[in-house]
């Protein structure tokens, strides 16, 4: 790597379904004066600003020149960056990129959605291919039901499983301020009360619409250690993506997530990663997913993610702390999701997670991000700058 | 911005289809064309020839969230190297793949840029969505309404007339006749652009690129990979981009500031004191007829309001010492979002020696490319080159 860089600020908004108070730039302002405030710096000194969100949800066109007075860009140098559900987790590469690059010292990345402005589902179902397929899909909803069916079938996993994930998420939202659905949910009967969408998969194994948006300063080295936070340090990055022709059938495959982790995992000399790797905040779309990815990132081994759940082992107080900010099932403002896992990683890493905070010393972190026709963004952080 | 010295990154290879209507082709299968070409340039394997993609590309002029699905895929992105999309003009695709390289995550970069204009029946529906909601939105502005605002302001700063403007789009579509790869190689009067039809006052159809589909490709590489690679690399000597403010009340629309910034700062990290002693030739984006003169200005080409003057003494000809759009520009016809991507390539294939009957005189050193997106200009970026052997 050229010049090391490191997260140096960091900005959250609250979440809802509906924020109808702010705008899409005030949102945006929200996060960037959040993560400005983290950071003790001002607008001036920030170099460059990377932004992004779902290209189509809002319907805006060239969403960044609007945004642009709102997040403090104006006579700077900006990029903007869509790459879908994985957005967030791109724009952090690109901050990272510009960082190390040696050619900008401080950058800004800031993700933002505000679903009910727009029409989430119109938006994705023109995914799929005009000539072939676009008529019959119908958003995430039956890739994510089909995968939770091939999950249990394959590994026997009972149809309880998915609401022990879903009341690990509860329990974690309710400790974060900023998570969007915070539920009371004490026991499995109350969340196999939610009901179906498409079997197996409930309405509480799926993550919400949520509006909000985060920001990240990214530093370089030297401006890293005049921080006034201990500075995170960016230890590596990947993407690698799925190109499937869009037709939304058989098992979804998780080729994308197995090489994206086994390639940095090896890469960055870990071996066995539930040991070396203190944190995980994985972008699961469904409490279904999050299980078979945990075994498609290499954490466990194939179908005994849901034994490891079912001991409680995934708490933020246990010994593999997965999504202690409750995850994407509690908090979706799609283009800032990705970038929240990231953040949240970075708060656990410095030991300011608050009441999430993890109880396990916390070393080196992993944040994935998902999208698109199944791509996988995924970073590697770490408390120690080496 | 700081300068670098520790490592170049070049410009290994370049390629792209012509721009024209592409009934026949998909837009994604236009990449893909792009591609191919690129890469048997380079003498690489697909997919596995180099270490990231950047697409350029938009949803909304695709009609499909995740158009980089498509345009991903035919780059060889499936299991790959990782893939991002640029949702801005198509420099700015190049400027991501540069600084990939300079960060060390990347050695060898493919960067495409695709757009199919003439699958969207009216771009004003599309760019009215690119203003702000509550005001500028509602009132019905699209990009040639802003730009006619632009215009009208900068004419009446510098005392330029509609004739100055026609005079511009007859220079370019002159000087289209000599590049093969764009569709409008037919000369035009100035009488005839005054008579077209007003679009908005006081732009007319000709003061508008037309309309076209296409797509083009580049290959980036470390300095070492780009030696191994062609004997004749171009260098990426220096970049900058800037936004102006959104609301064009907020801006004096007679002065490019944000392109005199990015302009700035490209230049301060190239090491050029004087661009238009310096610089050999410079190819710009020019959306709408105007703009050359605005850009150019902005760019230190020539002082404010002197454009005009410049462009009428000859010397930015292609047979002059000043040499600007050698290709005709976007006048010729050039899509959108592979506009500055384009601006790059014709650059490069100057510098190479490679631009055929549109070549400039003498063998340039340095050139620059430039590409600008959102409404009257709101967002430049700017690329320095320099001729690698």
């Amino acid at each position: 790597m050229a010049r090391r860089a490191a997260i140096v600020g960091i900005g959250q908004t609250y979440h809802r379904s509906k924020r109808p108070e702010v705008n899409i730039g005030e949102i945006c302002t929200e996060a960037v004066r959040a993560a400005l405030q983290d950071a003790d710096l001002s607008i001036r000194d920030v170099d460059a600003f990377v932004v992004g969100n779902m290209e189509l949800f809002e319907g805006r066109y060239q969403q960044d020149m609007w945004q642009a007075d709102f997040i403090g860009a104006v006579g700077k140098p900006g990029i903007r960056v869509t790459t879908g559900g994985t957005t967030g987790g791109t724009l952090a590469c690109v901050a990272f990129e510009f960082v190390s690059s040696g050619v900008f010292d401080r950058v800004m990345a800031i993700g933002f959605e505000k679903q009910y402005e727009g029409d989430t589902r119109a938006g994705l179902k023109t995914v799929a291919d005009p000539l072939w397929i676009r008529w019959l899909t119908t958003g995430a909803i039956g890739y994510f039901a089909r995968q939770a069916r091939h999950y249990m079938r394959e590994t026997g996993a009972p149809e309880e499983m998915g609401s022990m994930v879903r009341l690990r998420a509860a329990e974690h939202a309710r400790r974060n301020p900023h998570a969007h659905l915070r539920l009371e949910l004490r026991t499995v009967e109350e969340v196999m009360r939610s009901p179906y969408l498409i079997p197996p998969l409930r309405q509480l194994d799926m993550c919400p619409t949520s509006e909000g948006a985060c920001a990240l300063i990214v530093a370089c080295e030297e401006k890293a250690l005049q921080a006034r936070k201990r500075p995170v340090w960016v230890k590596d990055w990947i993407t690698v993506h799925k190109e499937a022709f869009y037709v939304r059938g058989g098992r979804p495959s998780v080729a994308d997530l197995e090489m994206a982790a086994s390639k940095l995992f090896r890469r960055n000399g870990i071996t066995r990663p539930m040991e070396q790797i203190s944190v995980a905040e994985i972008y699961a779309p469904s409490t279904w997913a999050e299980l078979e990815w945990l075994e498609a990132y290499g954490f466990c081994g194939k179908g005994t993610a849901w034994r490891l759940e079912q001991e409680g082992r995934f708490y933020f107080d246990r010994e593999f702390p997965v999504n202690p900010s409750g995850g994407v099932v509690c908090t979706n403002p799609i283009g800032a999701t990705a970038l929240i896992r990231v953040a949240e990683v970075a708060l656990q890493l410095r030991g300011d997670a608050g009441e999430r905070q993890i109880t396990r010393e916390p070393r080196v972190g992993f944040s994935s991000s998902w999208g698109g026709s199944g791509w996988t963004v995924a970073h590697l952080l770490s408390v120690a700058k080496d | 911005m700081r300068r670098r010295e520790a490592m170049r990154v070049g410009i290994v290879a370049a390629a792209q289809t012509r721009f024209r209507d592409y009934p026949e082709w998909r837009s994604h299968e236009l990449t893909y064309l792009a591609v191919e070409g690129v890469l048997k340039e380079a003498g690489l394997p697909f997919r596995d020839g180099y270490d990231e993609i950047v697409t350029c590309s938009s949803d909304h002029w695709e009609g499909k969230t995740l158009s980089d699905i498509e345009h991903g895929e035919v780059s060889g992105a499936h299991l790959g190297p990782g893939e991002v999309k640029v949702t801005q003009d198509g420099a700015n695709a190049v400027l991501l793949g540069y600084l990939k390289i300079l960060s060390g995550h990347a050695r060898t970069v493919l960067v495409t840029a695709c757009c199919k204009e003439t699958q969207v029946l009216d771009p004003s529906v599309i760019e009215n969505f690119a203003f702000d909601a509550p005001y500028q939105q509602l009132i019905g502005l699209d990009f040639t309404q802003a730009a006619a605002l632009q215009a009208m302001s900068y004419m009446s700063k510098y005392r330029i007339e509609r004739e100055d403007l026609a005079e511009v789009v007859a220079r370019e579509r002159e000087a289209a006749l000599a590049n093969p790869l764009v569709p409008r190689a037919d000369p035009i009067t100035v009488d005839e652009i005054l008579g077209s039809e007003v679009l908005s006052f006081p732009l007319t159809l000709h003061d508008r690129k037309p309309v076209c589909d296409g797509a083009c490709a580049l290959i980036l590489a470390h300095e070492e990979r780009a030696r191994e690679l062609t004997d004749r690399p171009v260098w990426i000597k220096g970049i900058g981009s800037c936004y102006e403010p959104h609301n064009l009340g907020d801006r004096d629309l007679a002065e490019p500031r944000a392109l005199i910034r990015a302009a700035g700062d490209a230049y301060r990290m190239a090491a050029i004191s004087d661009p238009s002693k310096e610089i050999d030739l410079f190819e710009v984006s020019e959306h709408y007829s105007y703009q050359l003169l605005l850009w150019m200005e902005g760019l230190g080409v020539c002082p404010s309001g002197r454009a005009v003057h410049l462009l009428r003494s000859g010397r930015t000809d292609r047979r002059g010492d000043l040499p600007v759009n050698p290709s005709g520009g976007l006048l010729a016809g050039v899509p959108r979002y592979v506009a500055g991507a384009n601006r790059v390539i014709e650059a490069f294939w100057q510098l190479r020696g490679e631009a055929g009957e549109r070549k400039v005189q003498g063998e340039p050193l340095l050139a620059l490319a430039h590409g600008t997106c959102g409404p009257a200009g709101q967002h430049h970026c700017v690329i320095v080159l320099e001729r690698g052997f």
